[in-house]
């Protein structure tokens, strides 16, 4: 790059404060829909269906992104879907990542027979293709916010096992862990104490990632219905709409996809930063 | 000795994972609360057609009975028949397999051109403004998944610019002279460019959706490979014999920096074609990933089982295929 490296880290952190200024102001929004949305969220109104947004002309100010074929407020919508969006990336996200760095963490540090079944067990979900298992998991257990998340823990815990495994590996090969051990400490308190706190980094970014790959896994299932009624909001649920009305109201995909654009942008950009900033080549 | 020993460890493994996988989706979905054969029958069915019906399908005798005779089954190419369509599986899923294939390919085939070619320009071109921009490019390409992209393109080429189709495999009163499904690979060899460009048209929103991150990684990894293998020593002995700094990329470094992104990218196009499913969705495409979606919906158990075993097949398949490509091309490995 013909940039110094100051450059480059202003812009890093730049990068890092929009995303998080974005996801934070998601948050509120999440947190304060009731107060900020214009509408009810569900309330049809069949005569004012497909208003264009407010600065086109035929709009109405009560609806300032306009409303979809059945008259809902779309900008409502938006706000009121982000709350499931990000109760599925919290939740799923934390469960996801305790479970998979846990299992990746022993399989790595342990090694032995917990090791064979845990990678045993990654190779045989690497062969299966993760949109249409969740697809089928939430078939079979039925629609649902609990499903949702479920479906993300069961088949995402791969992406923490094979990364934390590979790095509790590397770090138990080192030489801290071994005069640990020469020290006479237990190997299940070096493992908390000493190989934990080192792979807690990576952990950290992953779990970024993962809350934006929720965050997609969520608007997926809501596109092919499958994620919670189709009444309430949902990003997804919106876009499959706007897709099948995209000539007739631009409007109904074009917000709600922009939302949702911005926010795994901003969740991957996350964990980008926060991927250059723990790596000490870097620094 | 040591590349066989490999190529048949690698199989037995293959074949535990794909037994894993049967065994999982077969029991997975036999949890289902929902009745099946219930949902097939007219309202008003008394209780001993539904009994019949669901003796018919082999659904009344215990989950262990069940997978033994479908697995029996299966490895004599026999997967059951469909719920819904009360046709063979196998035939079904054939069938629609072409369609799947032929954009998965044009997909890895747009990701390679774009990503490579990005690679290189950015070799060549490195520490300057181009090599910065290809990097942003890069970096934007792979926050964002497939099926975004894909909406993005629908709206781009669609609705703002709607010189692509963004629905269907290919226009519908066309007349069709196929006799197999692989449409585009016939339509070339017929020579009938006519039905070339309308499938491409159909075909090319959805295959750039799923190249799209993909040709952000090849470009990302090959480039950090040649910009190691730059460093080396025969590299710096071909400059000093005067060559043109793009035949030194193209000729010397590149062959040696293939290796580790061929592995890679093996892993990746496995990715992709498990995006087909929700891409597929996307824009209408009438390949297995659609059908899958429909099977699940309508909750045809061994049309489901049938898809899912196939794109385990193909993903392993894929994987078996990347090892022994590196086997057979890393001296070392060959070797030793």
């Amino acid at each position: 790059m013909v940039e110094g490296r100051a450059e480059v880290k202003r812009k890093a952190g730049l990068r890092l404060w929009l995303s998080a200024g974005w996801l934070g102001a998601l948050v509120l929004v999440a947190l304060l829909a009731p107060l900020l949305a214009p509408n009810d969220p569900l309330a049809q109104d069949l005569f004012a269906g497909r208003l264009p947004p407010f600065w086109v002309s035929g709009a109405d100010a009560a609806y300032p992104l306009g409303t979809d074929s059945l008259g809902r407020c779309v900008l409502s919508r938006i706000i009121f879907g982000s709350r499931l969006a990000l109760t599925v990336a919290l939740t799923a996200g934390v469960i996801t990542c305790i479970i998979g760095a846990g299992l990746g963490l022993l399989a790595g540090f342990w090694r032995g027979w917990v090791d064979v079944v845990v990678s045993r067990f990654i190779d045989i979900w690497m062969a299966f293709p993760p949109v249409l298992f969740s697809i089928l998991l939430i078939a079979v257990i039925g629609p649902g916010v609990f499903s949702i998340i479920l479906a993300i823990v069961v088949i995402d815990w791969t992406r923490f096992a094979r990364v934390v495994r590979a790095e509790a590996m590397a770090q138990g090969a080192m030489d801290y862990v071994a005069s640990a051990r020469v020290a006479g400490r237990g190997r299940m308190g070096i493992m908390l104490r000493e190989v934990l706190p080192n792979v807690l980094p990576i952990v950290l970014v992953l779990l970024t990632l993962e809350m934006g790959i929720a965050v997609i896994v969520e608007a997926i299932l809501s596109f092919v219905n499958l994620s919670i009624s189709t009444d309430d909001p949902t990003w997804g649920g919106m876009i499959s709409e706007g897709r099948s009305s995209i000539h007739q109201a631009w409007w109904v995909l074009v917000f709600p996809l922009v939302t949702l654009f911005l926010t795994v942008l901003s969740f991957s950009q996350l964990g980008e930063g926060l991927k250059d900033r723990f790596d000490p080549v870097l620094r | 000795m040591g590349l066989l020993r490999t190529i048949l460890l690698r199989l037995l493994t293959t074949a535990i994972t794909l037994f894993g996988v049967a065994v999982i989706v077969f029991f997975v979905i036999r949890v289902v609360p929902g009745n099946p054969i219930a949902m097939m029958l007219p309202p008003g069915a008394t209780d001993e057609d539904i009994a019949r019906l669901t003796a018919l399908y082999g659904l009344d005798k215990s989950i262990p009975a069940q997978f033994w005779i479908w697995g029996a089954g299966v490895l004599q190419g026999d997967f059951g028949t469909s719920i819904t369509a009360r046709q063979p599986v196998l035939a079904m899923v054939l069938a629609r397999l072409p369609a799947t294939l032929e954009l998965s390919v044009l997909a890895l085939l747009i990701a390679v051109l774009v990503g490579g070619a990005a690679a290189l320009t950015g070799t060549r071109l490195r520490q300057t403004k181009v090599e910065g921009g290809i990097d942003i490019a890069g970096g934007m390409a792979l926050s964002v998944p497939d099926f975004l992209w894909g909406l993005l393109l629908i709206l781009a080429f669609g609705v703002l610019m709607p010189i692509f189709h963004i629905s269907g495999r290919v226009t519908p009163s066309l007349d069709l002279p196929f006799v197999t499904n692989f449409y585009l690979v016939e339509s070339l060899i017929r020579l009938r460019l006519d039905l070339t460009l309308d499938l491409l048209s159909h075909m090319l929103l959805p295959a750039l959706s799923l190249a799209i991150p993909l040709a952000a990684i090849i470009a990302q990894l090959l480039k950090q490979s040649l910009k190691e293998t730059m460093h080396l020593d025969y590299v710096t002995l071909a400059r000093t014999h005067g060559y043109s700094e793009a035949r030194v990329i193209w000729r010397e470094a590149l062959p040696n920096a293939l290796l580790p992104t061929l592995t890679l990218v093996g892993v990746q196009f496995t990715f992709l074609i498990g995006g087909t499913v929700i891409i597929e969705r996307l824009f209408s495409y009438e390949g297995l990933g659609n059908m899958a979606i429909d099977a699940v919906i309508n909750r045809d158990l061994p049309l489901i089982q049938g898809i899912v075993i196939l794109f385990a097949v193909i993903f392993t398949g894929v994987n078996l295929v990347v090892d022994l490509m590196y086997a057979a091309l890393n001296p070392r490995l060959r070797h030793g």
